[in-house]
């Protein structure tokens, strides 16, 4: 019998290959001292634990090992599942890290795509002309990293698309996002490939509203939604580690799911 | 007697050597480093937990939580899952292989299980023979090891719920397997004050995890005088 663990279609072993300087970036003493930490620490875990410099790099080390392994464990061509356009929540659930009172809505006219890094065409994007773009439609899954989820129903240019489009290396490692809500973010080259991976400009058929990321907003199906920035102003390529509004605060990087 | 024993329980009676410990130095390596483990999955789940409540009015203080906020409670669950799953994967193959489970866990009697029952009502608990479970206690053992597989099942479910989008639905979807991973915390935390409680009011079972205990004769049972 086939196991339930096993991917219908076996991912490229390629992966294998691309993610190799972080494979080898992991720190094995961290690790060690991680596995030494754990266990000295529960001892402490009634308590308002202030987390120690030594407790919070061994943790920093297993995360980022544990970013290789859904690098590893991310299928580049399995599709998440979807769902009939009848399900879409309407609106959407709202969330970031300040209060849906506090959105700054964004001028679509005036609103520019800037690129930068390993691109060769950098020249900005205006709305219409990424209206004009092929778009694809999906109704998919949103899970947050706290555990609530809802349908929503995303129309966009699929990244892959825009960065052959516009002649990026798709051999880089990071594709790194700035918003109009200082909240940068970045994804692995895979996933931003991946064809439900969506530069976003409506929702439920309609252009999308100001809270949710008007005029243009990332939608990944395969990353919790903290990993999909609201109101993207300027994308870069590069193979530097950007990190991101809540990476810098320990959640992790890389959020597949 | 002793040959009929050995000829039922087949490759495992080529394993049990007679002067062996109650628990062997791997069980007990393995046992405290699963209690260490399940404490630190337990109150780190509690700081993810209290993010999104599935019971509500449920929460869990800053006492009860692992990590001072969701992110690291998140690090802390997602550092800890290897070491459960490593250790209790080794576990079951040692438990397996060596015919250790079945011979501790293995038959359950329903009328023993009543009568167990019965007899503790009565406060007659027997505990001369800390060698040889009783039909509860053999009971409660297979639902904890099974409750922890579910744990892992049903983790990796909602930790890759597209990478493991079958194993999503066969648990019935995303959210019904968040339900079903509480659930299962519930199950190990309810195990976890019984087994500790017990441990307590019967120290020498307690000592028996720390030195291995009495050693055993050729049929698994206390060596004469060695009973207590």
């Amino acid at each position: 019998m086939k196991s339930p663990f096993r991917p219908d279609v076996v991912p490229n072993a390629a992966i294998l290959d691309n993610h190799k300087p972080l494979i080898r970036s992991f720190e094995r003493r961290g690790l060690i001292r991680g596995g030494f930490s754990l266990g000295a620490l529960v001892m402490l875990s009634g308590c308002d634990l202030d987390r120690p410099e030594s407790v919070e790099s061994a943790l920093l080390a297993i995360s980022r090992l544990n970013d290789g392994v859904q690098a590893l464990l991310f299928d580049p061509n399995k599709l998440a599942p979807t769902y009939p356009a009848s399900m879409i929540l309407r609106p959407p659930k709202f969330n970031a890290y300040y209060d849906v009172m506090d959105v700054k809505p964004v001028n679509g006219a005036t609103w520019r795509l800037e690129l930068s890094g390993l691109i060769a065409d950098r020249r900005p994007w205006t709305l219409p002309q990424l209206q004009a773009l092929p778009q694809t439609s999906m109704v998919i899954k949103h899970i947050c990293v706290e555990g609530w989820s809802y349908i929503g129903g995303w129309t966009g240019v699929p990244l892959r698309v825009f960065l052959e489009r516009v002649g990026a290396d798709l051999r880089a490692k990071y594709v790194a996002f700035k918003t109009a809500d200082d909240y940068p973010s970045s994804i692995d080259m895979a996933t931003a490939l991946h064809p439900q991976t969506l530069l976003a400009i409506k929702y439920g058929g309609d252009t999308l509203a100001d809270p949710f990321g008007y005029p243009m907003r990332l939608r990944m199906a395969t990353k919790l939604g903290y990993k999909s920035p609201k109101w993207v102003t300027a994308i870069e390529v590069t193979n530097t580690y950007p990190g991101g509004y809540w990476e810098a605060k320990g959640f992790p990087w890389f959020a597949g799911i | 007697m002793n040959q009929v024993k050995a000829e039922t329980s087949g490759t495992s009676a080529l394993l049990v050597r007679a002067g062996r410990r109650l628990h062997p130095l791997p069980v007990r390596i393995m046992h405290w480093i699963n209690a260490v483990v399940m404490l630190v999955m337990i109150t780190s789940g509690w700081g993810i937990y209290d993010d999104d409540v599935i019971v509500r009015g449920l929460h869990f203080s800053q006492f009860w939580r692992l990590g001072d906020w969701a992110a690291w409670s998140l690090n802390w669950h997602f550092a800890g899952m290897w070491f459960l799953t490593v250790n209790g994967l080794i576990y079951l193959v040692y438990g397996f292989a060596t015919g250790r489970l079945r011979e501790k866990l293995l038959p359950i009697r329903p009328a023993e299980v009543v009568q167990t029952i019965v007899d503790t009502l009565h406060l007659k608990i027997a505990h001369e023979d800390i060698t040889v479970y009783n039909a509860v206690q053999k009971l409660l053992y297979i639902v904890v090891i099974l409750a922890s597989v579910s744990q892992v099942a049903t983790g990796l479910a909602i930790w890759k719920p597209i990478q493991f989008s079958g194993l999503v639905s066969l648990l019935g979807g995303f959210q019904t397997a968040r339900v079903l991973h509480f659930a299962g915390m519930a199950v190990i935390v309810g195990f976890l004050i019984v087994h500790v409680a017990l441990a307590l009011l019967v120290p020498k079972t307690l000592g028996a995890m720390v030195t291995g205990g009495p050693r055993l004769n050729s049929r698994g049972r206390a060596k004469e005088g060695h009973a207590t």
